[in-house]
């Protein structure tokens, strides 16, 4: 059963995405760690940070592209899961400060005591051990976009009316979450952390091995893309992109198939979330901002929907450039560059980058082929 | 297991549909034989497409029974579960998956198990592959097996939803205005499939175009306004002065 899998997802595109990922994960450690601050070729910590902040990026529009390049599920709110996950690892970095936080109580985190709360809040059990806060980065977003996605989908709700939704849904969390009795920390959200398994979250060892384990997460979330869009049931999710009416009279379950993929993209959605936690060292719930969700959904549309790859890509790309602009004199002008990165892809890359390769690649074969039909010999290119 | 209720395979009764007010179909009943083809005809607005999809479970009847296989009540079933009953349509507009191959759409199509955890571990067995070769010979498009199927032309695709019908491989087929847009030359070669598939196919085929009717050679039933208005051979309808008056707003 494995063998096959692996075939068909490993293309050429895929491999090279992979390794450069992959040498990333190796290179930039060392060059953080190993070479001296002297030399030219010395990564400062503050970009190994950063540069994971991207990558936790990457895997939240690699699970947007999944819905939405392949299936044609527009989620507005997927910044939602990313922010559930992100707040199941702060809750766990929380209950590890302990002693050290202001008010020292070994159990209650600061803004509780601040609060004159008594009691840890029931849902805050357990949290203070890893493996349980792990279970729950991908299980609360996903349990979540299950429940909600049960409902939408079994009721036909698509297009422009779903992505509002989501977008309610986001809008509502963020609501909910700026309350302090909520137990979350209110508008201050979840920061101060100290250690992360142990290890101090400052420390520049441990910046680096969540930069690595960032890779690692973005190559096995890519992976599990391609497998699912590779197989037949990545046929089936752009059969319902393209034409949901006639699928369903093929005898294909939709609402099934699009349960799965958006239960599946949440919970990669919280990993990404996760692992941005602990790089930027704080959660609030601007995080759920609609904003957000949207400014995630440009990502995948400048790289290119339906590309994974040109997800990844975009939302590094984008958030490359959104350092750089709003770190200079142009930073009030960074909102109307974004307006307009958006708009000028739109119009002029509506495949966006990776797309438009892709799509040159493709016409040339298939031009290629339509000659072969018609059993003409393609003229060699000049060169 | 159920007492079959009629022997017919497809038995529609006093099915009303309507649409603020307006009746998409009024009272309408016919009965469809196993392995028989029927060819469905009506000017405009006479509720053909409309009879499609209350079969098909797309729309649902405000009155009315309508029965499959003598047992099924198709009323309470959704699309999905009436196509898993066996009952394949095309639609008026020919509908392919555009950015899918010719061989993937059939792929998609043939018979199978169409639960999501299936087709995600999913792996082509030659039996299949087999199948899908021959049905690329009968619809002719075995050279453009790897076109993208939005790169076909009209005839070709609905040649190519046709073929997808036939990987489903249902008890019924319902084809929608299967020769709209068609050259003469491609109409001529379609009623010569569509004869071929009723060979193991029960087949009900709306249609405008009258010659095509007449190359069938079938049993013919005429909508007006939602009801049977008449049912015979070609000649018979077109002889009957009903009929004559409808098509011609005499």
């Amino acid at each position: 059963m494995m063998p096959h899998i692996l075939i068909r997802t490993l293309d050429r595109g895929t491999l090279i995405f992979l390794v450069i990922v992959a040498a990333a994960a190796i290179v930039v450690p060392i060059l953080n760690l190993a070479v001296p601050s002297s030399s030219a070729l010395h990564v400062p910590t503050y970009l190994v940070a950063l540069f994971g902040k991207y990558l936790c990026y990457a895997i939240l529009a690699l699970s947007i592209d999944l819905i939405w390049g392949y299936c044609g599920i527009l989620s507005l709110g997927h910044g939602a899961f990313f922010a559930l996950g992100g707040y199941a690892m702060g809750m766990y970095l929380m209950r590890q400060i302990g002693t050290r936080g202001v008010y020292a109580d070994p159990i209650l985190p600061d803004f509780m005591v601040f609060l004159n709360w008594k009691e840890l809040p029931v849902y805050w059990y357990g949290f203070q051990h890893f493996p349980y806060a792990a279970l729950m980065v991908f299980l609360v977003p996903g349990a979540l976009a299950f429940v909600f996605g049960w409902f939408a989908f079994r009721s036909r709700v698509t297009g422009v009316y779903l992505s509002i939704i989501t977008q309610a849904l986001t809008y509502a969390l963020m609501l909910g979450f700026f309350r302090n009795n909520f137990g979350f920390g209110g508008n201050n959200g979840l920061t101060d952390f100290k250690d992360l398994l142990g290890f101090n979250v400052q420390a520049e060892s441990t910046r680096n091995v969540l930069f690595a384990t960032s890779c690692l997460a973005l190559i096995l979330g890519y992976l599990a893309c391609r497998a699912i869009v590779t197989s037949k049931l990545g046929k089936v999710l752009i059969a319902i992109r393209d034409a949901e009416a006639r699928t369903r009279f093929l005898g294909y379950r939709v609402e099934s198939y699009k349960l799965f993929v958006f239960t599946v993209s949440a919970c990669m959605a919280g990993i990404a979330g996760a692992l941005y936690v602990p790089q930027v060292g704080i959660i609030n719930p601007s995080e759920f901002a609609p904003g957000n969700s949207i400014e995630a959904v440009i990502w995948v549309a400048v790289g290119g929907r339906g590309t994974l790859t040109g997800a990844a890509l975009g939302a590094v790309l984008v958030n490359y450039a959104k350092t750089y602009f709003t770190s200079g004199v142009l930073a009030p002008y960074w909102l109307f560059m974004l307006g307009a990165l958006f708009i000028g892809v739109t119009l002029l890359l509506p495949r966006g980058v990776i797309g438009t390769l892709q799509h040159w690649t493709a016409l040339r074969r298939n031009r290629a082929s339509a000659a072969a039909e018609e059993g003409v010999r393609e003229p060699l290119p000049a060169e | 297991m159920q007492q079959p209720l009629t022997q017919s395979l497809l038995y529609l009764d006093g099915v009303t549909v309507s649409f603020d007010g307006f009746k998409a179909l009024n009272n309408l009943s016919f009965e469809i034989e196993p392995g028989e083809m029927r060819a469905i005809i009506g000017p405009n607005g006479a509720g053909k497409t409309t009879m499609m999809d209350v079969v098909t479970g797309k729309t649902r009847p405000d009155a009315g029974e309508v029965v499959f296989d003598g047992t099924h009540n198709l009323t309470r079933l959704d699309e999905t579960e009436i196509a898993e009953l066996g009952i394949g349509r095309k639609f008026q507009k020919p509908t392919v998956f555009d950015s899918h191959t010719v061989f993937d759409n059939l792929e998609l199509a043939l018979k199978a198990d169409r639960r999501a955890r299936t087709t995600l571990l999913w792996r082509e067995t030659s039996a299949e592959h087999r199948s899908i070769d021959e049905i690329l010979e009968t619809i002719r498009l075995k050279p453009l097996q790897n076109r993208l199927a939005g790169s076909l032309s009209h005839g070709q695709k609905q040649w190519l939803e046709i073929g997808m019908l036939l990987a489903q491989d249902p008890k019924l087929l319902l084809v929608d205005e299967p020769v709209a847009g068609m050259t003469d030359a491609e109409t001529r070669q379609t009623a010569e499939l569509l004869r071929e598939i009723n060979r193991e196919h029960t087949v009900v085929v709306v249609e405008h175009d009258m010659t095509f009717v007449r190359d069938l050679g079938v049993k013919v039933t005429c909508l007006h306004e939602g009801s049977v208005l008449a049912e015979g051979t070609i000649d018979q309808v077109s002889q009957n002065e009903r009929v004559v008056e409808v098509y011609l707003g005499r």
